[in-house]
């Protein structure tokens, strides 16, 4: 427990901004919605005629003067991005944070297997995530029933699980990775997520790149995919699932062998 | 056959009540030699001195030695338990090491980092922690990115010495510290030496060694050149000889470090003393000093041999 605490304590900090960055704007954008209610034929003439961009971002699908349609896109963004850039970092300086920073010789000259600091640090991520996407879900479910209205419990916890998920693959990849560096890998970690979202974005462009929603966990933490579905697509969640398992294999398996510098 | 199989069992029992074993232990970082073909061995008990310039491969024994990195071949054995194995964990827990430069948590105040490191050992060592605190006059409520070089420097000692550990390893553990605490420092040691403490001390400040160890090795370019008790590597190697008068340099073989000034001639030899003697009796010597060289000169003496073992 003491080094699960210690990862705690160093990270509250980063969680507490990344937890009320998120969870303000996304009770902003939820206060916002009763005025954008009032304009909904204007807005939805806007976001239908957006050409390639109505797609690319489920306008399509979505229909935005509904709060399920509001929420499943803003939602989408704010905590889509910011979560997963959360998870990225979280994961990726988890184990080359140390060697970056010289502190692994300190952490891995006490009594504690290499196997045993994955573990805790994953536990750590786990934790961190777990508080953050609890917090997010309180205050966006909070701030719909402020603004008075009926609080789609499914699709919002759909959504926010959704997402959840897609942290933890993100951040279990990024621990995989983090595994083979030395100096660090922040670049790493925000260009994966970023990569990861924009290859979302170009796969709702074209049904023939429907492959790549595969690739990317935001295939399956995409809202107008979920909301007109009513569910996560399964084959999706199962692949993303497979490679948060392979990135946590690969952080063992690399970092029990790894010589420490 | 059976006779190997009893020596083999030997050479195992013995790697098992030594301190530190290593047999032909190597490690290289792709193309670049680390260690090469090392043995040394310290017995348990002993207060053993690792000499050895920079980049010769005392870092990259210790850390074989812990676990942080592999051997590429060879074997080691700490307290008779393998490092590179499913018993690093066990190493870890009865060795207190000190690495040259000790990098903290900075966030941390001394007493958390004191606090992480007992509690990452499973251990409440307040009162060892208290104790070797004041003795080392550090200051628990500072954060450890306030701390100069010598006080991160007092933190790591403390860590490496609160969970009164079987076997120290300190990596060049006097960086930083100042004459008194140095002086605090090493009679710690000794005190826990005494109690049956094994000190393993790499450096490359050789008073140190000279004054505070019982062995010491020397490693040269990756591999021992060295290993004896400090009186006999001193003993054993050439004489510091300070002459008045006239001497030829060729009538002397096996002279180095030949200087002259204002009718006095230096020089270490380290040749036969009967020879000496002779070819000195016939010049013409108004005063002569034959010493034992310090610890500096040996180590000169033995790097200037090219890595041919002593």
């Amino acid at each position: 427990m003491t080094l699960i605490r210690h990862e705690l304590r160093r990270s509250w900090k980063s969680l507490l901004i990344w937890t009320g960055a998120i969870g303000v704007f996304i009770v902003i954008c939820v206060f916002m919605f009763p005025e954008m209610k009032s304009q909904t034929e204007s807005i939805t003439a806007i976001f239908s005629s957006m050409g390639a961009f109505t797609s690319a971002f489920g306008l399509d699908t979505l229909n935005f003067g509904t709060l399920n349609g509001f929420y499943g896109i803003e939602c989408g963004n704010i905590l889509g991005i910011g979560g997963a850039l959360f998870a990225a970092l979280a994961g990726i300086g988890a184990l080359a944070g140390e060697e970056k920073d010289g502190t692994a010789e300190f952490l891995l000259t006490h009594p504690l297997s290499r196997a045993e600091v994955v573990t805790k640090k994953l536990a750590a991520i786990l934790i961190q995530l777990i508080i953050l996407n609890a917090v997010v879900y309180l205050l966006a479910v909070g701030s719909i029933a402020a603004v008075g209205e009926a609080v789609p419990w499914k699709e919002v916890t759909l959504l926010h699980l959704a997402f959840f998920l897609l942290q933890v693959e993100l951040a279990c990849v990024c621990l995989g990775i983090s595994a083979f560096l030395w100096r660090g890998g922040l670049g790493i970690g925000l260009g994966l997520a970023i990569a990861l979202y924009f290859l979302n974005i170009i796969a709702n462009l074209t049904s023939s790149a429907d492959v790549i929603k595969y690739i990317t966990p935001f295939g399956y933490a995409d809202g107008a995919d979920i909301l007109s579905r009513g569910a996560i697509h399964g084959p999706r969640l199962l692949t993303g699932m497979a490679v948060a398992a392979a990135g946590v294999g690969l952080a063992y398996w690399k970092y029990c062998r790894k010589d420490i510098r | 056959m059976m006779g190997n199989v009893k020596t083999n069992r030997k050479e195992g029992d013995r790697m098992k009540t030594q301190a530190i074993c290593t047999e032909k232990l190597t490690k290289y970082y792709g193309k670049a030699r680390g260690i090469k073909n090392l043995d040394l061995t310290v017995e348990q008990g002993e207060f053993f001195g690792f000499i050895g310039p920079n980049g010769a491969g005392k870092s990259t024994t210790i850390r074989t030695l812990l676990g942080l990195i592999t051997a590429n071949s060879g074997k080691a054995r700490v307290l008779g338990l393998d490092p590179a194995g499913k018993e690093r964990k066990e190493i870890l827990k009865r060795v207190g090491y000190l690495p040259s430069d000790t990098a903290l948590y900075n966030g941390l105040t001394v007493r958390d980092m004191l606090k992480l490191s007992a509690g990452l050992r499973g251990k409440d060592c307040a009162a060892q922690a208290e104790e070797l605190c004041e003795r080392l006059q550090l200051d628990t409520g500072r954060k450890v990115e306030d701390l100069s070089f010598g006080n991160r420097k007092k933190v790591g000692i403390v860590c490496a010495l609160q969970h009164k550990p079987e076997l120290l390893i300190l990596d060049e553990p006097t960086g930083g510290l100042d004459p008194l605490m140095q002086h605090e420092f090493f009679s710690i040691l000794q005190e826990r030496n005494r109690e049956g403490v094994t000190v393993f001390l790499s450096s490359h400040v050789l008073s140190e060694i000279q004054r505070y160890c019982t062995r010491a090795a020397v490693i040269r370019e990756g591999g021992i050149i060295a290993c004896d008790s400090v009186d006999k590597l001193a003993h054993n190697s050439a004489r510091r000889v300070t002459l008045r008068g006239r001497v030829a340099r060729e009538t002397l073989p096996e002279v180095r470090e030949w200087s002259e000034m204002g009718g006095t001639v230096s020089f270490l030899y380290s040749g036969d003393m009967n020879e000496l003697i002779r070819t000195l009796a016939k010049e013409e010597i108004d005063d002569l000093t034959i010493a034992e060289p310090d610890l500096e000169e040996i180590f000169l003496h033995f790097y200037g041999k090219g890595g041919e073992q002593a």
